[in-house]
């Protein structure tokens, strides 16, 4: 017991002052850890099947079958997860509700005053958009900055890492590193712009103008018919693309680079958070805002809806694009 | 109440949103990104504190997001309960945000820093607004907002293991976004609210009918899903040690000490503003958080005896303490949802502390994690080892230290509840345990190194202040928590 008692106290002893492991007991390890024990076995002598332990088998048939059967087990959990889910969540769907009926609990007072106050209080002919950009503004404010984030995350991510772009080029071939983009000489870019790529060209000068303009139109448009500045935004980031790839990110960049990006998308945040925090200022402490709701189905109607739609547009089409560019390019 | 106090909620949400997103414009030179977020960081703080000193007579109160009122637009609403854990949070974050400045310049490259700066303020924007939100649906924008940002921020530092678990991290934490959504529109198709009082009206009628009871039981059972994965409660919390072990040391103590507590508000407001406590208790979810939470306590610390590097041991121990609160919680009463308040407050100002202590801890030797190679790192740097020694004891919980109040707390509030024998033994036994890997680890730092290295820089007057206010916060929770917890108590009465 004393022996006990004693070599526990050494144990201690030693962790404490960080001596190396003893050959006898093994439990701390020295900084870099020890080679795993099956290469510790020399490889120019095999020892047979039947010399081994059971504890080596046993590592040696986990050395060769255990991922294997760590990928199936994963697999087939997954599955067995996801099916019980899918089970569970429509048996309760089943005991929802009826959809569409008059009765429903969603039918309330919420609704009513939406559907039948909403034009006369925002001015919008469409609901959707006095509800999303003036009742719950909020929330949209909050979606718009869910979008931001993304696109802070993103380009610290993929785009500002400690290399200036210069150093980027100057490295040979494909890095795998894992925090840097894929990069390397221009033949081996992901998306290399083809000179002669003629009917993609044609069709991309064709449909490029038109698509801004759909875009625009969609934005404008937010709150007199269905879109807005998410859909509108979509659509115009599209146009960025199309453009990308039919003429290379250069002719991209040479309108559109880092900096605007940028600005463009934390001004329109900004700008939208200045327009609402003003009307929730106000709006909480009583105040006339101020702003003309203007006449329901004009252009210039719905108070802050359009302003709000186009600063909403501008960070949806700057995040879908700088996610193509940076995902496909590494830069934008 | 005076018309600054009234608007506070909105103001401190927005001020520390704008300077998010006037970061990325900013003049990335003389420290100026980390300036703006520090400075409205602080600002909002300031505001919390003022709000809670006006709070005192009148209790609670809403605040219209806009012209229209509760159902038809959005609205924040704030009690003392609300306005304290901002002003915790504003403190947390800006501690470990100045404590670890010099960790955070040599981690991130100087490109990505405006960035980093950026996110941090976005998680502390979404963390006030998901503490002063009473409608579900602005919640769970903000959680979307939390969780991105919180990902960057543990991917910010290069390298291929901070990526890994950052995506691990992301993984885990949009699972239990999606359950929350997921659950959001089940409750909106029953009650027709997002207003968390006007769900609560209807829930109680269906719940007195008796009528919905299949989905109305699965979607409070999804809510607590969803968010116990991403507060990393038990058995759904091995994601955590990676990505708060591996992150920067600002990411660390952030991640550990604030995005964590967000979460678990949300699911104290759900049980106390959406349910109710009787539903609650009726559909038995408080009993499954108290058999996790007696089990993350232990297993916890049963995976942090096991960890040779410091930051992982630190970030199970997390997993422990995550498990105290869920313990509160399932307790499912006010004193227990007090005591659970009291440890997110307390967990929230110690475990920043004893990151930013075991930064500057390897920072003095040598920039190693290895929990041997820290020995002796107490004589070189003694604020660091000061205040890791104050956060250990404080987890431990001796007495004048700020763990010991919480502990205190639960334990009295177990008292009413059947489990108490196992929320004693549970206790006791996380207790020791937790003393088990912390004590050695202080006895580490303390032992004088047999070989000098060159003797590291000495930490800066920042460092030396912010684990002084660290320190302060510390000993002020364990030696006044009698009027905290009441405050605390008053608070939790009219949060629901």
């Amino acid at each position: 017991m004393n022996e006990k008692i004693k070599a526990l106290w050494q144990h201690f002893r030693d962790w404490v002052e960080g001596n190396g492991p003893r050959p006898e007991n093994e439990v701390v390890p020295p900084e870099p850890p020890p080679a795993l024990p099956f290469t510790l076995r020399p490889q120019t002598h095999r020892t047979r099947f039947h010399e081994l332990t059971i504890r080596e088998r046993y590592e040696q048939w986990l050395e060769q079958h255990g991922l294997h059967l760590f990928s199936s087990l994963y697999a087939g959990l997954s599955v067995l997860t996801c099916a019980l889910l899918v089970t569970l969540l429509l048996v309760i769907v089943a005991d929802l509700p009826p959809f569409g009926d008059p009765a429903n609990p969603a039918h309330n007072e919420v609704i009513q005053r939406y559907v039948e106050r909403g034009g006369h209080e925002t001015g919008a002919r469409n609901i959707v958009a006095g509800m999303i950009l003036d009742y719950r503004a909020f929330d949209t404010f909050g979606e718009s900055a869910v979008l931001f984030t993304a696109a802070v995350s993103v380009l610290m991510l993929l785009r500002a890492s400690g290399r200036t772009r210069a150093e980027d080029a100057a490295l040979p071939g494909l890095i795998l590193d894992s925090a840097q983009p894929l990069r390397g000489p221009p033949e081996m870019r992901l998306h290399t712009c083809r000179r002669d790529d003629s009917i993609l060209r044609g069709v991309a000068s064709l449909s490029i103008p038109a698509i801004l303009l759909l875009g625009c139109a969609v934005v404008a448009n937010g709150h007199l018919s269905p879109g807005g500045g998410f859909s509108g935004g979509a659509i115009l980031s599209t146009a960025l693309i199309l453009c990308a790839n039919a003429y290379g990110f250069d002719r991209v960049h040479a309108f559109f680079p880092e900096r605007t990006f940028v600005v463009s998308s934390s001004g329109a945040l900004l700008a939208y958070a200045a327009a609402k925090g003003y009307a929730f200022f106000t709006g909480a402490n009583h105040i006339a805002s101020g702003i003309p709701a203007g006449t329901v189905g004009d252009i210039l109607s719905g108070g802050l809806i359009l302003p709000l739609n186009i600063c909403v547009g501008l960070v949806v089409a700057g995040t879908l694009y700088g996610f193509y560019a940076l995902f496909s390019e590494g830069e934008i | 109440m005076s018309f600054l106090a009234y608007n506070i909620p909105f103001f401190s949400i927005f001020l520390v949103m704008l300077a998010a997103i006037v970061t990325p414009l900013l003049p990335n030179r003389n420290r100026i990104p980390e300036c703006a977020a520090t400075a409205a960081i602080a600002a909002a703080g300031v505001m919390s504190a003022f709000l809670l000193a006006e709070l005192r007579g009148e209790l609670t109160f809403t605040y219209a997001m806009g012209h229209f009122p509760a159902p038809w637009g959005n609205e924040l609403r704030a009690g003392p309960l609300e306005a304290l854990l901002a002003l915790v949070f504003c403190a947390a974050m800006l501690l470990s945000v100045t404590g670890n400045a010099n960790s955070t310049a040599e981690d991130i490259p100087p490109r990505r820093q405006p960035l980093y700066y950026a996110l941090i303020s976005l998680l502390m924007s979404s963390l006030l607004a998901l503490t002063y939100t009473n409608d579900i649906f602005t919640a769970y924008v903000f959680i979307e907002i939390n969780t991105i940002a919180a990902c960057g921020i543990v991917a910010a530092k290069e390298g291929g293991e901070t990526v890994r678990a950052a995506l691990r991290y992301l993984v885990m934490s949009l699972v239990g976004s999606g359950l929350v959504l997921i659950s959001i529109c089940l409750l909106y198709g029953l009650t027709g609210h997002l207003l968390m009082e006007n769900m609560r009206v209807a829930i109680q009628d269906l719940a007195a009918s008796g009528r919905y009871m299949l989905p109305l039981t699965a979607a409070l059972n999804l809510m607590t899903a969803g968010l116990a994965v991403k507060s990393a409660l038990y058995p759904f919390a091995f994601w955590l040690p990676d990505a708060h072990g591996s992150a920067t040391n600002a990411s660390s103590s952030i991640l550990s000490g604030l995005v964590l507590k967000g979460h678990i508000l949300l699911i104290i407001k759900v049980f106390c503003r959406v349910y109710g406590l009787e539903i609650i208790q009726r559909l038995r979810v408080d009993n499954a958080l108290l058999i996790l939470g007696l089990l993350g306590m232990i297993m916890g610390s049963v995976h942090a005896l096991s960890q040779k590097n410091v930051k992982r041991m630190i970030a199970w121990s997390s997993v422990a303490q995550v498990g105290y609160i869920f313990l509160g919680i399932g307790l499912n009463t006010v004193a227990g949802i007090a005591a659970a308040c009291l440890h997110i407050i307390v967990h929230a100002a110690v475990k920043p502390m004893i990151f930013t202590a075991a930064g500057g801890l390897s920072n003095a030797a040598g920039h190693k994690k290895g929990l041997h190679a820290l020995m002796g790192s107490f004589h070189a740097n003694r604020w660091a080892g000061l205040g890791f020694i104050a956060g250990a004891f404080s987890m431990m919980g001796l007495p004048t230290f700020a763990g010991f109040a919480s502990k205190l707390s639960l334990t009295l509030a177990s008292f009413d509840s059947p489990a108490i024998v196992w929320a004693l033994a549970a206790l006791a036994a996380s207790s020791v345990l937790n003393a088990l890997y912390y004590v050695p680890a202080v006895i580490v730092i303390l032992t004088p190194a047999a070989e000098h290295h060159a003797p590291p820089p000495p930490p800066t007057r920042l460092y030396k202040l912010s684990m002084a206010a660290f320190l302060a916060l510390n000993f002020y929770l364990g030696l006044f928590c009698v009027p905290l917890l009441r405050l605390i108590e008053r608070g939790v009465r009219v949060f629901g």
